[in-house]
């Protein structure tokens, strides 16, 4: 069994070689001619791309600025004396205070943390539910489809604001993170369609393939086929939806923070910076400028990740 | 078409039931005691306590009581009655006030988005990778990138206070110039999307067929462009604006709440500043429903434009 996949697998890579619009498994099968898969070509690519290295460049900045803070600046963000309100940029606070006499350049480094927090949870919790209820429709076809699009067309059609509005008027906990939870539990559930549309759609590409009824003559059940031979294809379009879902994730946090219903001080996120500045912003515009740019950089990023992969991943366009 | 019409009508009822019995779930139901609720830290009668459990159908319990309950609610909602906000104003009344101011924001917004960015999109489409379509395409990333609660607080900072050229906040009753600038702000992110959308759709079109055979006919370019691509690239951008239409009616909670516009999304940005839950209940009510409904006619709307597409 195991044999027949590699040569299979094997065959399946050679027959392709030179044609590089399949959609096909990233090529782990050490093969000394080295083939050209998907992700290979992809790659390569990517490698000759400004835009894909400056972004990612800032989502590692981000990413370490939200694990280690403490790397960026030296100054507690909680340290606040009003006597320095709105002071001109002095040692390590290189922005200056903000209204509440806090370093705003400290403020910004720590909302990181939040913001990246709820972005990647989100996106992975979304990854789960997407990959499952998409291989789960677009698999067993059917009646299965039939219910499941039906409830991705009605998710689909409930405004994502309005309904975080709500689902989260009635979290009323003090508790810090069971509201950062509460705020991913819900924009997972009202985030996961359109990535499971897209997985949905390539697992009904996929299992059309050949490769697909070859395992299954060879007796393969229903889970190894799916988990095999039809996750890995399906894997690829939902990495590229949800590194975009990610900033739009980040975005979703930042703007329910501002409105007050999403995270609340004491927790640091750049939503709420962002509305403490805009108060105070004819006395002093850094509180305001400098989150904005953080939270504006960092979507911005993730964006064009996705962006630049999806390029390099979409055959059509190269 | 009919049986297109009428299976996109009976999934938006699916939808507003599912949409409103969420809202009525989370807000309504599993409350503590709600006459005490209503009646804050005061006492209530025994016989203010009958009172309100008779009109307001408590002594039903369970899940019959339940849907009873959110039965009532519903009916209210489609005859128009919203309560009352926590301040006593009716909330029919808050929303009829606010209701023109927004749609006025919403008309300036659309009209942006079409004057620059169908424009824009055109041309860009019809000289693909020049430098004016590699700016747009840069432009249009960023502007889709940056949230708007960094767009409307900055354009507010720069243009309303730095250099003063708009008003910065509209304040009652205000006239075009003071929506002006909030008008651009809430329409770039359409315009941005309305633009991508419509150069990939010329820039495919004008590599059909059909475009082809008109220029072997000898045609001029500009009828070319203008009469049989145009048209045929328009009909994903109509109906993107039209769900633009809708989504700009309700998705105005942060350009509305930074300008300070009297609209709804104002409204609903104080609800939810002074934790108003009936008042925040009711907009979003009807605000889903606008939405919902702006959803059907633009799917129908491609139906009758597109003969291409077919509906079983």
């Amino acid at each position: 069994m195991s044999d027949f996949e590699t040569v299979a697998a094997t065959e399946d890579q050679a027959a392709r070689r030179g044609v590089s619009g399949e959609p096909g498994t990233p090529d782990r099968v050490g093969v000394p001619q080295r083939p050209r898969s998907l992700a290979g070509d992809a790659w390569r690519d990517l490698r000759h791309k400004p835009v894909f290295w400056i972004s990612l460049v800032l989502v590692v900045l981000v990413a370490a600025m939200a694990a280690v803070p403490s790397l960026f600046t030296a100054n507690d963000p909680r340290d606040c004396l009003l006597s320095r309100q709105h002071a001109a940029a002095s040692g390590g606070a290189v922005f200056g205070y903000d209204f509440q006499g806090c370093d705003t350049y400290a403020r910004a480094v720590y909302g990181a943390r939040a913001s990246l927090l709820v972005g990647a949870l989100s996106a992975l919790l979304t990854g789960a539910v997407a990959l499952v209820v998409g291989m789960v429709a677009g698999y067993f076809g059917r009646w299965v489809d039939a219910v499941l699009s039906r409830v991705i067309d009605i998710v689909l059609g409930i405004p994502l604001l309005l309904a975080a509005i709500v689902l989260l008027k009635r979290v009323s906990t003090s508790s810090d993170t069971v509201r950062l939870f509460a705020v991913i539990f819900v924009l997972a559930v009202l985030g996961w369609t359109t990535a499971a549309r897209v997985v949905r759609s390539s697992v009904i590409t996929a299992k059309e393939q050949d490769y697909v009824a070859a395992a299954r003559m060879l007796g393969a059940g229903n889970g190894r086929i799916m988990w095999r031979h039809i996750l890995p294809n399906a894997l690829a379009p939902a990495i590229v939806v949800l590194t975009i879902a990610l900033g739009s994730f980040i975005a979703a946090e930042a703007t329910l923070s501002f409105l007050g219903i999403g995270l609340k001080a004491p927790t640091i996120s750049w939503g709420i910076e962002i509305d403490a500045g805009r108060v105070h912003m004819r006395e002093s515009a850094t509180p305001l400028v400098v989150p904005s740019a953080f939270l504006a950089l960092t979507v911005l990023a993730f964006i064009m990740l996705g962006d630049a992969i999806r390029d390099a991943f979409d055959p059509k366009l190269r | 078409m009919f049986r297109f019409v009428l299976r996109r009508l009976l999934q938006m009822v699916l939808a507003f039931f599912g949409t409103t019995l969420i809202v009525y779930a989370l807000m309504f139901a599993g409350q503590g005691d709600p006459i005490q609720a209503l009646a804050g830290e005061r006492p209530v009668t025994p016989a203010q306590r009958a009172y309100l459990t008779e009109k307001f159908h408590l002594d039903r319990t369970g899940v019959g009581g339940f849907f009873y309950r959110y039965f009532d609610y519903l009916r209210n909602l489609l005859q128009g009655d919203l309560g009352q906000s926590l301040t006593g104003r009716s909330i029919g009344d808050i929303l009829a006030a606010a209701w023109p101011v927004t749609v006025k924001l919403a008309v300036i917004a659309m009209a942006v988005t079409i004057l620059f960015g169908v424009t824009a999109g055109v041309l860009a489409g019809i000289r693909r990778a020049s430098l004016f379509d590699n700016a747009t395409l840069v432009l249009t990333l960023l502007v889709l990138g940056i949230p708007t609660i960094v767009l409307a607080p900055l354009a507010q900072y720069l243009l309303g206070v730095r250099w003063p050229l708009f008003p910065p906040t509209a304040g009652a009753d205000p006239d075009l110039y003071a929506l002006l600038l909030p008008g651009i702000v809430l329409g770039s992110l359409s315009l941005a999307t309305a633009l991508r959308l419509t150069r990939t759709s010329v820039a495919e079109n004008l590599r059909a067929d059909y475009v082809r055979t008109a220029r072997s006919k000898g045609l001029v370019r500009r009828r070319i462009i203008g009469v049989h691509v145009l048209r045929n690239s328009l009909i994903p951008v109509i109906t993107f604006l039209g769900v633009e239409l809708g989504n700009l009616m309700s998705g105005a909670i942060i350009t509305e709440g930074v300008f300070n516009i009297p609209g709804v999304g104002f409204n609903l940005f104080r609800g939810i500043r002074t934790e108003d839950g009936p008042l925040v209940v009711g907009i979003v009510s009807v605000l889903v429903v606008v939405y919902l409904v702006a959803n059907l006619v633009v799917d129908v709307l491609y139906a009758v434009l597109d003969p291409r597409i077919r509906y079983e």
